[in-house]
């Protein structure tokens, strides 16, 4: 069987062969695995954000029923393990060793300070509501800019400070542009010069994942075998080495099916080193799964960063430096990639602009909140936002017309390759294409005209046009840049072809999905490849016994990255059967073609079938002296570069001038991914992108109250947009395919996310900024918007208070009688 | 997560609940659809020893023309008082009302009494019932008793139901061609609202000539907004006379102010979100 005549798998809009089992749950997430005798653990979790810990009582929870011991991080002998953070971003940055369970002091609400261990879960949860901890509660520590305040509390005193670091990148020292002290004291200087500064703050977002974190240890057999929800089993298996001290040989880590991640399971986690810690010290099976509670005030959290921009730029529009200062709160200790995140945006202020002079400076903050860490786009949506945002700020200044104004200063699709002033080279792109089709498809003019006259006459419905002309750097990564950047790990990625006697095929990769369709859009590579059918292609990946080797799933990577290896691997394979069709065809391996799954002996025509060529080698009855019997083939590939998509993003913004309700009307974004191999999943991952951030924009923020307890830790109060809160979005995809890959592909996955948050807010203001209105903080929920409308107006209003709402009430309203809604 | 061991009885009648009731002592709780119980369960907010689930009582259930009344059972689910004809006919403001509860999920096991009965403020249906004058049917050990909707709503999650006693009907007299508007106003699709206003309004001739309003969320319980069904009658149905009536609308009220809205917010939310109410119900 041929596929000679069917058209090519790559660019066909396949449904998802995963999704059946995802959909209707009938395959296994972690939480579904349970082996013999398995034990389950219930953490016990400080209620308060920084405390110290007087003593732990855990006599009463040991008599429960069903309980086989309650331990604390000394009961462990566990004082010296530290939870890894792989990206120390300079030399000297201040870390704080994040125990398995707080050791003496409690750092945020939610850390765990003892573990019960029970037959099962509801004994565990019984016996841990039993566990007795007196606390000295301390001052929390909230606000960033306090924090580094001379005379703050201290989160960790021993540190000194509550700064953990300042990475800068300069571009007049690095030789990749001019200095921008100089361009912003010219621009000061110059009347025909004008300098906007503007802060913006990223609010803290949860990554919200469907599916809990959960973990399963079996020690009883010769490798100790780890599944866990993770986005990340192989960088699992070398931190629990490291972490732990476990041989890595001696590690099974899978990551079985997984409800999704967006960064927020990119961690290695207090509780999989504990799961791991007592499954050893038991010599039992044990299993953690969090509750949604739980996974919300304790699984890292994203953005979370005050931004303070300044712009210049000549009047007629051209821009001449861009400073960048970010406060980036960590929360109360380091995560696993958390301290780069930030710096994963330095590159990306500048954007698609030709900026000749060009500062960042990220200062990371120690909070008593829960860790941020990369959530979907990762330092890139805040970047993103940044520069959208004062561009418009820009056009304000200047009178322009933004789009105008951004065209002006992007760089020309005749310009690419193109060097930024962050010493980055942009391979493609053409920002006219992308922004001329997404101009057609939202009737751009008639929006504009619209807006005029509602502006005219006085509607109290007025109508915003929201601009986000983005690019993102994606695919992570070349292993030297990340070397360069001191993160502790490369960027490469694995893959392995088996081809089976049957003639089927085993594609092997090491970037593991949580949901994104790797298992489809791989096997449309390999079927194209190899010329075999779709259906005969087998997608393996997150177990490191099936795939020993590879660097897991984020940032975009898994195409770019992690498709190319799967190409080289087939490659491989191509190269080894040409050479047994040629010795079988008795033919010169120079006169073998290689076409549709067939090799032919160029000019007759003789042939045999890939799949003939399989069962020939597994035969082994006949084959080329000084080979081995043997078409499997493995790749790595390191890229030479990043991916760099970009699109144009235009959203027609309503807003209620009476209510302060703002409606998103419609959407309209023109994305550019290079080539696609499946438009039905590049669609996907740019619709969800879409929602969550528009959702950043308009309905998402993790609130803290001023004892530091978070206060909208459930699905009822953090309020996460449905499909019925969003309009029928219009995507189109246009192709400038990248020539830093053999597919001419780009990284997707986080596209909609970093383009959409700026063109919501930009739109709002465009909507409102006629009344007075300069800025409104995101979330721009309505009640933001009616109070920056009434303060327009000189009217003041009250305080929004955010401490009224009970953790996990599961109700409408809160009795201020019994805020905890107790019954 | 898993909620805290309990017993848990379903009766088959009404009293055989009172009785399990009585035997259940103050920790007892009636498990009426439980779409506020059970996260209260699962977070392990509340411990009751026994839950008493009423979904075993098919009379609970019955919807039926009672005169000059529409009496709905207490355990009538939100989806069935969605699709009852009565309801639509006669008490069309419960129908728009029930619409607007959450998402189909929950409007199909959470019931009618159940969310009255919990009487949390943001819920929507209690603003109607009180709007409407409904009487609530309430069965106890010495038999049953009936109160208005004034008497039932007492306080944040208080009603006139007492100790031992359990809501079983709730009557709704005929407001057959009435015209009516559920104006809800929350942060997204599913969510509680921040304020809603439910408006009847008796048209004859354009004017109008009896007007029924009640609110959500701007106090301890639902609000009847007096002043502004005063303000309207005899007026004729125009965006002026709403407008002037809308301004009636925080009489009376004590707007709780959340991490949704402050209080001053939600005033200023109830005037205009009644002064669209009355408009859209006028029609």
């Amino acid at each position: 069987m041929t596929t000679t005549e069917n058209r090519p798998e790559i660019g066909q809009s396949r449904v998802r062969k995963e999704d059946a089992r995802l959909i209707t749950g009938r395959t296994r997430y972690t939480d579904s695995i349970t082996p013999t005798g398995c034990l389950h653990i219930a953490v016990v979790r400080s209620p308060l954000s920084h405390a110290t810990i007087l003593s732990i009582d855990t006599e009463a929870a040991k008599q429960a029923p069903g309980v086989h011991g309650v331990y604390t991080l000394a009961d462990l002998g566990g004082e010296e393990i530290g939870m890894p953070c792989a990206w120390p971003i300079t030399p000297d940055q201040k870390a704080p060793q994040r125990p398995m369970l707080a050791k003496d002091t409690v750092h945020f609400a939610g850390e765990g300070v003892a573990v019960v261990v029970a037959r099962t879960l509801a004994e565990a949860r019984d016996a841990a509501e039993l566990v007795e901890i007196d606390y000295d509660p301390l001052d929390p520590v909230l606000d960033m800019e306090a924090a580094l305040a001379e005379g703050a509390t201290l989160v960790h005193p021993d540190l000194g400070t509550n700064e953990s670091a300042t990475w800068v990148f300069d571009s007049g020292e690095a030789g990749t542009g001019g200095s921008v002290t100089e361009a912003i004291a010219a621009a000061e200087a110059d009347p025909d010069q004008v300098v906007v500064k503007r802060r913006f703050r990223q609010q803290r977002l949860i990554p919200a994942f469907m599916e809990p974190r959960s973990c399963v240890v079996d020690p009883t057999g010769e490798q100790i075998v780890v599944w866990s929800a993770t986005q990340v089993p192989h960088i699992l298996r070398t931190m629990t080495t490291v972490t732990l001290g476990v041989p890595e040989s001696k590690l099974r880590v899978i990551a079985p099916d997984v409800g999704g991640g967006f960064g927020g399971k990119i961690g290695v986690l207090p509780e999989e080193m504990l799961t791991v810690v007592l499954a050893q010290k038991l010599r039992k099976p044990v299993k953690w799964t969090e509750t949604r509670s739980e996974c919300m005030l304790t699984a890292h959290h994203g953005r979370d960063q005050i931004q303070d921009i300044t712009i210049t730029a000549r009047k007629d529009g051209t821009i001449t430096g861009l400073d960048v200062k970010l406060l980036a709160d960590m929360g109360a200790y380091l995560g696993l990639v958390g301290p780069g995140v930030p710096v994963l945006g330095a590159f990306m202020f500048n954007a698609i602009y030709k900026v000749p002079a060009y500062r960042f400076a990220t200062t990371n903050v120690f909070t008593t909140k829960t860790l941020t860490d990369a959530y979907r786009g990762a330092g890139r949506p805040e970047a993103t936002f940044g520069i959208e945002r004062i561009i418009d700020e820009l056009a304000v200044e200047l009178g322009r017309e933004p789009l105008e104004l951004r065209e002006q200063n992007w760089i020309k699709h005749e310009e690419f390759p193109y060097t930024t002033v962050c010493g980055l080279t942009y391979d493609s792109g053409d920002y006219e294409q992308a922004t001329a089709r997404a101009k057609e498809l939202f009737d751009y003019d008639a929006l504009r005209r619209e807006q005029a006259e509602r502006r005219e006459r006085g509607d109290k419905v007025q109508l915003g046009i929201g601009i986000s002309t983005f690019t993102e750097m994606c695919g992570l990564a070349p292993s030297r840049v990340l070397g360069s950047l001191a993160y502790g790990a490369g960027g490469w990625e694995a893959a392995s072809i088996r081809m089976l006697a049957t003639g089927k095929v085993e594609v092997i990769t090491g970037a593991s999905a949580h949901g994104q369709g790797h298992e489809t859009a791989f096997s449309q590579i390999v079927a194209d490849k190899l010329g075999v059918p779709f259906e005969d292609v087998e997608v393996l990946h997150g177990d490191t016994a099936s795939s020993p080797k590879g660097l897991d799933t984020y940032g975009s990577r898994s195409l770019v990255v992690g498709g190319i290896a799967i190409t080289m691997a087939a490659d491989k394979v191509i190269d080894k059967a040409k050479k047994i069709a040629a010795h079988l065809l008795e033919a010169d391996e120079g006169d073998i073609e290689f076409s549709g799954g067939q090799f032919t002996v160029r000019g007759t025509g003789q042939g045999k079938a890939i799949q003939e060529i399989a069962f020939a080698a597994f035969m082994a009855h006949d084959y080329p002296e000084g080979m081995e019997p043997n078409l499997d083939s493995d790749a790595v590939y390191d890229p030479e570069n990043f991916s760099f998509p970009h699109g144009t993003h235009l959203a027609a913004m309503e807003v209620d001038t009476e209510t302060g309700r703002v409606n998103l009307r419609h959407y309209v974004c023109v994305d550019d991914i290079g080539n696609v191999v499946n438009p039905l999943i590049a669609e996907g991952q740019v619709h969800g992108g879409l929602a969550q951030g528009i959702a950043q924009a308009l309905f998402e923020e993790a609130n803290y109250d001023d004892q530091g307890t978070l206060v909208n830790g459930t699905f009822v109060d953090y309020t996460l947009p449905s499909a019925a809160d969003l309009p029928s979005f219009t995507t189109e995809i246009v192709s400038t395919p990248a020539t830093s890959n053999p597919l001419g592909v780009k990284g997707v996955g986080e596209a909609g996310t970093i383009a959409s948050t700026p063109a919501i807010v930009n739109g709002v203001l465009d909507a409102v900024r006629h009344l007075g209105v300069a800025d409104i903080e995101m979330p721009t929920t309505s009640q933001r918007v009616w109070r920056a409308l009434q303060e327009a107006k000189g009217r003041s209003t009250q305080e929004t208070p955010i401490d009224t709402h009970s953790p996990g009430a599961g109700l409408g309203s809160i009795d201020p009688n019994n805020p905890q809604g107790e019954v | 997560m898993i909620p805290a061991k309990f017993d848990y009885v379903k009766p088959s009648s009404v009293e055989d609940a009172v009785r399990a009731l009585a035997d259940g002592g103050d920790d007892a709780k009636i498990l009426a659809g439980g779409q506020s119980l059970l996260p209260v369960l699962r977070l392990r907010l509340a411990a009751p020893s026994v839950v008493i689930d009423l979904g075993g009582i098919p009379e609970l259930r019955r919807i039926r023309e009672d005169g000059d009344r529409i009496a709905i059972g207490a355990m009538a689910p939100h989806h069935d008082v969605l699709r009852d004809e009565l309801v639509t006919q006669h008490v069309e403001l419960l129908s728009k009302a029930t619409a607007t509860v959450a998402d189909p999920q929950v409007r199909h096991r959470g019931t009618l009494g159940g969310a009255l009965a919990h009487a949390d403020p943001a819920g929507d249906l209690g603003a109607v019932a009180l709007a409407l004058d409904a009487e609530f049917v309430i069965a106890g050990a010495s038999g049953t008793r009936t109160v208005s909707a004034a008497e039932f709503f007492q306080d944040y999650f208080t009603t006139a139901i007492g100790e031992g006693e359990i809501l079983t009907e709730v009557r709704f007299p005929k407001y057959t061609g009435w015209r009516t508007h559920y104006e809800k106003f929350n942060r997204t699709a599913q969510a509680w609202s921040m304020v809603a206003v439910a408006v009847a309004l008796k048209v004859d001739g354009g004017s109008i000539a009896e007007a029924r309003v009640g609110l959500t969320n701007m106090g301890t319980t639902p609000i009847r907004a007096s002043g502004v069904e005063a303000a309207l009658v005899g007026q004729q149905a125009t965006a002026d006379a709403a407008q002037a009536a809308a301004e009636h609308a925080t009489e009376g009220t004590a707007a709780p102010s959340d991490a949704d809205a402050a209080a001053d917010y939600r005033e200023h939310l109830a005037r205009v979100l009644t002064g669209r109410a009355v408009l859209a119900a006028a029609g």
